[in-house]
């Protein structure tokens, strides 16, 4: 997306100066700029600090209970000695997430939204200071379950992880197409319960996925069993090597 | 409901528009939302009056102007319109396309008016 003025074309089109243009006349002064502008300033903030230490930042995503944490603690111990990870936890109430990710052997951050949907930017800079970048290959951000609301808000990270479980039913992409539209992955998740559920089909949710224009890479994952943790973590380790290369600080965010 | 934080972020920066203008009200806001945006319109509406409480914007007009999905097809070439869950080239029906428009979420404009105006607007609507 256009950094200048936030929309989809991309920043050759026109352009817009960040500065406010005041005709002399009318009483109506043309603005054009992201209604996000504030967190989109902060994010990219932050994307700097990531950059800055070479830390691959991963926001993960999904509907309440797709198995985020679980997934989490299983790629801790699978990444143990090959990569260092923490975590930023993000929830509505509870330590309960940072808890079980300090059990498995990372550092980890809450962060309590209170009523709040989504993390923003600027929680997530808070949080990032009270850890140590410079020891970390691989900072996961776990977002609010809500398969709505953190969509819209850029935090910095990289990539876009988005869990889908099998239980939630293959259509969840075409019911939530902004925030499957953004998935630079996605994790069909709880792979072991697929045959108890009985009509999910991965292909038809890949296909879903697809008629949003999206081409990235769809995983089958079972962190109970261990199905498909093989290929994820190789996209972990691929992703967080390119990160420490020089001159890779591109931006893969939904809103970068 | 992320509206309403979507709206606290319009309104500072509706009000760093409105430094030094300290004798005019916000008369109208004009948006551009497209549907990729994630932001409902009509939440956002709702929304908005209750940060503008006491502030210069209380009374605005809210105008969004809705942006169509556009794709350009990465294959053939052609551009469609298209829905935000089937974003599909109408010519060769590939999902290899390119968002042309559609996720936008931009403050576009802000109208000023002369507090007076204003206010008599105010009476004649009461």
């Amino acid at each position: 997306m256009c950094d200048s003025c936030g929309c989809a074309a991309g920043t050759d089109h026109f352009r817009v100066a960040g500065s406010v243009v005041r005709p002399a006349e009318s009483g109506e002064v043309k603005v054009l700029r992201a209604m996000l502008h504030e967190n989109d300033y902060q994010a990219r903030h932050n994307r700097a600090h990531f950059d800055a230490a070479h830390v691959l930042a991963v926001n993960l995503m999904s509907s309440p209970g797709a198995g985020k944490t679980s997934l989490l603690e299983a790629t801790i111990r699978a990444l143990k000695a090959r990569l260092s990870v923490a975590v930023i936890e993000g929830d509505l109430e509870t330590e309960n997430d940072a808890r079980r990710i300090r059990a498995a052997g990372a550092p980890a951050v809450q962060i309590t939204t209170g009523n709040a949907c989504h993390l923003d930017a600027n929680m997530v800079h808070a949080a990032l200071h009270t850890l140590d970048l410079r020891s970390i290959d691989v900072l996961f951000i776990e977002n609010v379950g809500n398969l709505v609301c953190p969509a819209a808000f850029d935090l910095g990270q990289h990539r876009n992880v988005v869990l889908l479980s099998v239980t939630e039913g293959d259509d969840k992409p075409e019911k939530y197409p902004v925030m499957f539209r953004a998935a630079d992955m996605m994790a069909i998740t709880k792979l072991d319960l697929l045959a108890a559920v009985g009509d999910f089909d991965p292909a038809l949710a890949k296909r879903h996925l697809r008629e949003l224009a999206n081409g990235a890479p769809v995983l089958e994952i079972s962190a109970r069993s261990g199905t498909g943790m093989e290929a994820w973590i190789d996209w972990l380790i691929h992703e967080a090597a390119s990160r420490r290369r020089p001159g890779s600080a591109h931006h893969g965010a939904a809103h970068g | 409901m992320h509206e309403l934080a979507i709206c606290q972020a319009l309104l500072r920066q509706i009000m760093e528009v409105a430094e030094n203008r300290a004798s005019e009200r916000v008369g109208r806001i004009k948006l551009r939302i497209g549907p990729l945006a994630g932001v409902e319109p009509g939440l956002l509406r709702s929304a908005f009056p209750l940060v503008a409480a006491a502030t210069p914007c209380e009374h605005a007009i809210i105008e969004i102007e809705d942006i169509p999905i556009r794709v350009r097809c990465q294959i053939c070439g052609s551009t469609s319109q298209a829905r935000s869950n089937r974003m599909l080239c109408t010519e060769c029906g590939t999902w290899r396309v390119t968002l042309i428009s559609g996720d936008e979420m931009l403050l576009a404009a802000v109208e000023f008016q002369d507090a007076q105006t204003f206010n008599q607007r105010e009476r004649t609507h009461v």
